[in-house]
């Protein structure tokens, strides 16, 4: 039996009675207190998450910049050193390998943070293509998951929480962007980035001292509300701010034009794994079509659902929940192109009964008042 | 009233008898392990319900959950304060977290005592 991986803050999680269950080969804490009660906290003052799981690879070397740019949809040349991009690993035939940020911590150097659960896929894919993109001896790729922990600190009042404890200044900091700094006297590296729709930081430590950092921003963040908050939170976050989600949204079987995720594609770079089929289906226009719904009437969509139009099946649902920041029940899925319509009526099967739904423009939530992202 | 007045399914259901009346719900069990409910489904007044027929659905954040009838009836009323409340079942279970009344003619024949539950649900782990 394959054993689940704990984080650096296993033990804190069991101290505060969280409930534990395995995702992507790891034993993570799914909720605290309670999903929406840590939700709420998340989107009204801050919530920590541990995201020790994600996977950590760094791509270094004189051929690292070309490389990347032929593995990847965007276009990393475009970052300058403390920047970073969110992007897309293709296989040929245009499907996801897997979504990453990409941060380009120097010349030659790159920090790529991938999924939990396809992290040694992806090692795999990237040293299998060193050879075929003639990057054999110019390109190191080190797998430095184990050495790295991670803390999501998310929430309106992250700054100020964090601002108590980080060495370099927060305030005037762009969205995807990062610093190399200290986090209560931990060296870190910290980038205004997140999967929740809030503004929020992401922390990068030794594995060896994240439990202390978390200790340190637990204490400083307590007096503005800062909260635990697991994965089940972080779940209904993100698919109220329309985020994919690796295995849902996203997956081989889908390309990132059908993700509508274009924009995260550089035409304008060259050649790029994926390229010749994601470039034919622009062409030809794509099949199906990821959209955000609303359920009219009541009832939760969940991920598999069959969606309808007139009793016709058009598609299917990827993620589906109760939102509780827009207190209704709304899910993403993948539909025929010509059904993608913002006003369009559909049904979701629900258990075997047929419940109307509108499909919507996307995100379905936006942070008020926005903050600098310093791409669009 | 206490709750030892109560009987249990294996299914982590609980009904009350009252002569040939019942009210039906979850125990703190199940509504502990679902976490937040955020939905609940109830069936319509005058619906004839077997043993072991599904009864409603329980949605918590994460999953749907089945509700099945520890006794053959009918249902005389359902808790309408669920449908705007879901968050009754997680905070009240055995009283204002109710579903269902009915007017039953047979119980099903393996409710547990309270006793009982408890040592079943020691005796999984829970």
């Amino acid at each position: 039996m394959v054993s689940l991986l704990k984080t650096p803050l296993y033990e804190r999680h069991v101290e505060l009675g969280a409930r534990m269950a395995g995702f992507g080969g790891w034993i993570m804490p799914i909720q605290y207190t309670g999903v929406l009660e840590e939700h709420r906290a998340v989107r009204s003052a801050a919530g920590i998450f541990d995201v020790s799981h994600m996977g950590e690879i760094r791509v270094s070397g004189k051929g690292a910049l070309f490389f990347l740019r032929k593995l990847l949809t965007s276009d990393p040349a475009s970052l300058e050193t403390g920047q970073v991009q969110y992007s897309l690993m293709c296989c040929e035939s245009g499907g996801v390998v897997d979504d990453l940020l990409v941060y380009r911590l120097g010349e030659e150097s790159f920090l790529l943070v991938v999924n939990a659960g396809n992290k040694d896929k992806d090692v795999d894919w990237l040293r299998g293509h060193q050879k075929t993109t003639g990057h054999g001896d110019s390109v190191e790729i080190r797998d430095i998951s184990a050495e790295t922990g991670q803390i999501a600190v998310q929430g309106p009042r992250s700054a100020e929480i964090l601002g108590k404890l980080c060495e370099a200044k927060l305030e005037g900091m762009r969205y995807y962007s990062f610093l190399k700094t200290r986090v209560a006297g931990l060296e870190a590296l910290v980038s205004r980035t997140g999967y929740t729709g809030e503004d929020g930081f992401e922390i990068y430590l030794r594995v060896g001292e994240t439990k202390e950092a978390w200790d340190r921003i637990m204490e400083a963040g307590k007096p503005a509300g800062l909260v635990p908050a697991g994965l089940g939170a972080r779940d209904t976050l993100r698919l109220e701010a329309s985020m994919p989600l690796y295995g849902h949204e996203l997956s081989q079987s889908t390309t990132p034009l059908e993700a509508g995720l274009e924009r995260f594609v550089s035409w304008g770079k060259g050649g790029f794994i994926g390229r010749e089929a994601l470039e034919q289906e622009k062409r030809e226009g794509v099949k199906k079509k990821l959209v955000g719904f609303v359920m009219v009437e009541r009832g939760v969509p969940r991920a598999g659902y069959e969606l309808l139009k007139m009793g016709r099946v058009i598609g299917k649902a990827t993620s589906g929940s109760y939102a509780p920041s827009l207190d209704g029940c709304l899910g993403m899925g993948y539909v025929q192109a010509q059904e993608a319509v913002a006003g369009n009526r559909i049904e979701v099967m629900i258990r075997g009964r047929w419940a109307a739904a509108e499909i919507v423009n996307r995100p379905f939530y936006k942070k008020k008042g926005g903050w600098s992202n310093g791409r669009e | 009233m206490g709750e030892s007045e109560l009987k249990y399914t294996r299914e982590h259901e609980w009904i009350k008898v009252e002569g040939t009346k019942a009210l039906v719900g979850i125990t703190d069990y199940a509504q502990e392990a679902l976490g937040d409910v955020v939905f609940v489904e109830l069936p319509e007044v005058g619906k004839e319900l077997e043993i072991g027929d599904v009864l409603g659905v329980v949605e918590s954040v994460k999953a749907a959950s089945d509700v099945y009838s520890p006794c053959r009836g009918k249902v005389t009323a359902v808790n309408e304060a669920l449908f705007n409340n879901p968050e009754l079942v997680n905070k009240d279970p055995y009283g204002d977290g109710w579903m269902v009344e009915m007017e039953f003619t047979e119980l099903a024949g393996d409710l547990l005592s309270e006793e009982q539950y408890e040592a079943r649900l020691a005796e999984e782990g829970k």
